[in-house]
């Protein structure tokens, strides 16, 4: 079963000719199968924690291990993240001007599958895997995210997510500009691959409304750069109506 | 993490549109069109036409001082009724499709020794290319070249520039009524090569002439392709591809002069840059003259910069001067490959190499597909490939 072990990760970001520390020693573990929602004020360190763990070179790791089954995830350029199981559903997907949709998933599928996906099958799977999110069958020939509504983005993501089948998965902020509809239907492509039990699910968010469609196992409060408070479905409602100020006031997370 | 933009990096684009009595395009030389070199001053460098150059790299080319001590060796082949002449400046094809316009074409029109004319007689439809390659093994040399395309002929015309050789060159395109004609120039130089040239193109009426130009090699290569009609109903397409490295300066500048009505221009230049002091200039003027009624016209510059170093300078110019046209566009951008698509790419599990590859290809593809003679396609992709395994 594939296990994602993340140990005292400590991580700086060089901002202003300053060297700032934003993750100050997260421990986490995700396992095949699990969804934990990490959820927390912005500028705690949550989007930080999923660039780092895919590669950013932004980022610069100080501190800490990161494991995939074992092996060192940290080692690793950023493909080689991706084809040991790692996949990032980034917050601002980036724009590839000249690059069609298409060509790309099946660029992409042939690096993390390790052979080109036969064709005839393939454009089926595209196809079916596009209509379950809404897309529109002229978006795969479109420029990679250029043009695209934050929605149109998000579903693009969520695309790749359900053709590349990684062993973790980890959301930044996939709810982020999304109306309600929109939102159903990104839930429901990520819920399809956790039906599948093959994926361990790190979905990060600021808001609960998320975890009305994608119901979490763990719940951890981010803050101030670690893991502040860790447990159940219930800690979001108690975040829902509590909000985060008891674990930035210094309180919990000290 | 702030959303990633394509920004101009170590670029300019600047555009006009200029409806004024006074065209800018012709303010703006030194020195009226003319076929001898004593009419143009000896270029310093801060002239608007020279401004881009780097002068001390042509070789004595602007200043006269460039003697023709080379060898430049010509081999064309040519599909049967093709006839392949030596014509002196007595002939009334050599120069009949355009004046030099600066100071090393009207040097190129007055140091050449024999013209060649290539004529493919009227209503012949060619079934295979004129090839032309030119080696160049060193020295300089001063040449004219007329394509002579008879009325309602059909060819594709390729010519090739390979080898060493500092090369100051006019061609000419008469493209006769309702005839049909594609060139492909190729500049596939050293990068010792110095090559700077007038493709000067007249088109008859109904007349349709597509220009591919593509550069990829040489230390100093600047072209000018001009097109102008000589009855209505003609169409010009303009193509060009080009691949600047490291220390390369590539100028492309063109012209379409809409001076009679109803023709069409359509131009369409793009480039990738690598590498420290890697310099491409596109400069696109169009003019629509006040009898041009009927005119419609589009010219655009992409350029991709894939590392840091590179320059571009793109500067489109539309200078109108009758408002009774169907259509006048142009559009510049000079987007680069940054480390967030790059970032991007590779969190797909697409090694380094192949995201480069990737970008490139699909910024090249559209163009590539449009210029409609297959081997030259298969030849500029490969090209492109070359090119991306010798970066960085």
């Amino acid at each position: 079963m594939a296990t994602l072990e993340i140990h005292d990760l400590h991580v700086t970001v060089e901002a202003d000719n300053a060297t700032k520390e934003i993750l100050k020693g997260v421990d986490l573990t995700v396992k095949q199968g699990e969804t934990h929602a990490i959820m927390g004020p912005n500028g705690s360190g949550k989007s930080t924690l999923a660039y780092s763990l895919a590669g950013h070179p932004k980022y610069t790791i100080t501190g800490g291990t990161v494991t995939l089954d074992g092996e060192d995830v940290l080692e690793m350029t950023v493909d080689e993240r991706a084809r040991a199981g790692l996949f990032l559903a980034m917050q601002y997907p980036v724009e590839v001007p000249g690059v069609s949709v298409s060509n790309f998933l099946r660029t992409s599928a042939t690096a993390i599958r390790g052979e080109a996906p036969k064709l005839r099958t393939w454009v089926k799977e595209v196809k079916e895997t596009m209509e379950r999110l809404n897309m529109d069958p002229a978006f795969a020939e479109r420029n990679v995210n250029e043009g695209f509504s934050g929605g149109e983005k998000k579903r693009h993501e969520i695309l790749q997510l359900e053709l590349l089948k990684p062993k973790i998965a980890i959301l930044d902020e996939t709810d982020s500009g999304l109306d309600v509809d929109a939102l159903r239907t990104v839930s429901e492509g990520v819920n399809r691959v956790r039906e599948t039990g093959e994926v361990g699910t790190l979905l990060i968010t600021h808001y609960t409304r998320i975890l009305r469609y994608i119901k979490p196992d763990f719940v951890h409060v981010f803050a101030n750069g670690r893991i502040a408070e860790s447990g159940g479905a219930e800690l979001a409602d108690k975040l829902e109506a509590e909000g985060y100020e008891a674990y930035t006031k210094g309180g919990a997370s000290e | 993490m702030a959303e990633a933009q394509n920004l101009p990096v170590g670029s300019t684009t600047a555009g006009a549109v200029a409806v004024a009595a006074e065209s800018t395009v012709a303010t703006r030389m030194s020195a009226p069109p003319s076929f001898d070199v004593a009419d143009f001053p000896v270029p310093h460098g801060r002239e608007e036409e020279w401004r881009f150059t780097p002068l001390e790299r042509l070789k004595g080319l602007h200043d006269g001082t460039a003697k023709a001590d080379g060898v430049l060796k010509a081999d064309i082949t040519a599909p049967d009724g093709v006839t392949v002449e030596a014509a002196g400046r007595d002939d009334a094809r050599v120069g009949r499709a355009g004046t030099p316009v600066d100071r090393v074409a009207a040097q190129a029109y007055s140091a050449f020794e024999k013209a060649t004319v290539v004529s493919v007689p009227k209503e012949q439809v060619l079934t295979e290319p004129v090839r032309v390659t030119l080696h160049g093994e060193g020295g300089t040399t001063y040449g004219h070249t007329v394509f002579d395309v008879g009325a309602f002929a059909e060819a594709v015309i390729i010519i090739d520039h390979t080898g060493d050789a500092v090369r100051a060159a006019n061609v000419d395109f008469l493209v006769g009524d309702g005839a049909k004609l594609t060139v492909v120039s190729v500049q596939d130089w050293d990068d010792t090569a110095v090559h700077v040239s007038q493709h000067n193109a007249l088109l008859g009426r109904d007349a349709s002439f597509k220009s591919v130009v593509v550069t990829f090699g040489g230390d100093v290569v600047r072209l000018h392709p001009r097109v102008q009609y000589a009855g209505p109903g003609g169409e010009a397409e303009l193509f060009g591809l080009y691949f600047t490295d490291a220390g390369q300066h590539q100028e492309h500048r063109l012209l379409v002069d809409h001076n009679v009505p109803h023709c069409k221009s359509n131009v369409v230049y793009k480039g990738a840059l690598q590498g420290d002091d890697a310099h491409a200039v596109w400069i696109g003027d169009v003019l629509i003259e006040a009898a041009a009624e009927g005119t419609d016209t589009y010219e655009m510059n992409r350029n991709l910069v894939l590392t840091d170093g590179a320059r571009v300078d793109s500067v489109p110019n539309l200078e109108i001067e009758t408002g009774e046209i169907v259509g006048a566009g142009h559009a510049s951008a000079t987007g680069r490959f940054d480390d967030e698509q790059l970032f991007y790419l590779m969190a797909r599990g697409i090694p380094e190499k192949d995201a480069r590859r990737l970008v490139v290809r699909g910024f090249f593809a559209e163009l590539v597909q449009q210029i409609g003679v297959p081997d030259i396609e298969e030849r500029l992709i490969a090209k492109i490939e070359e090119e991306l395994e010798a970066s960085v």
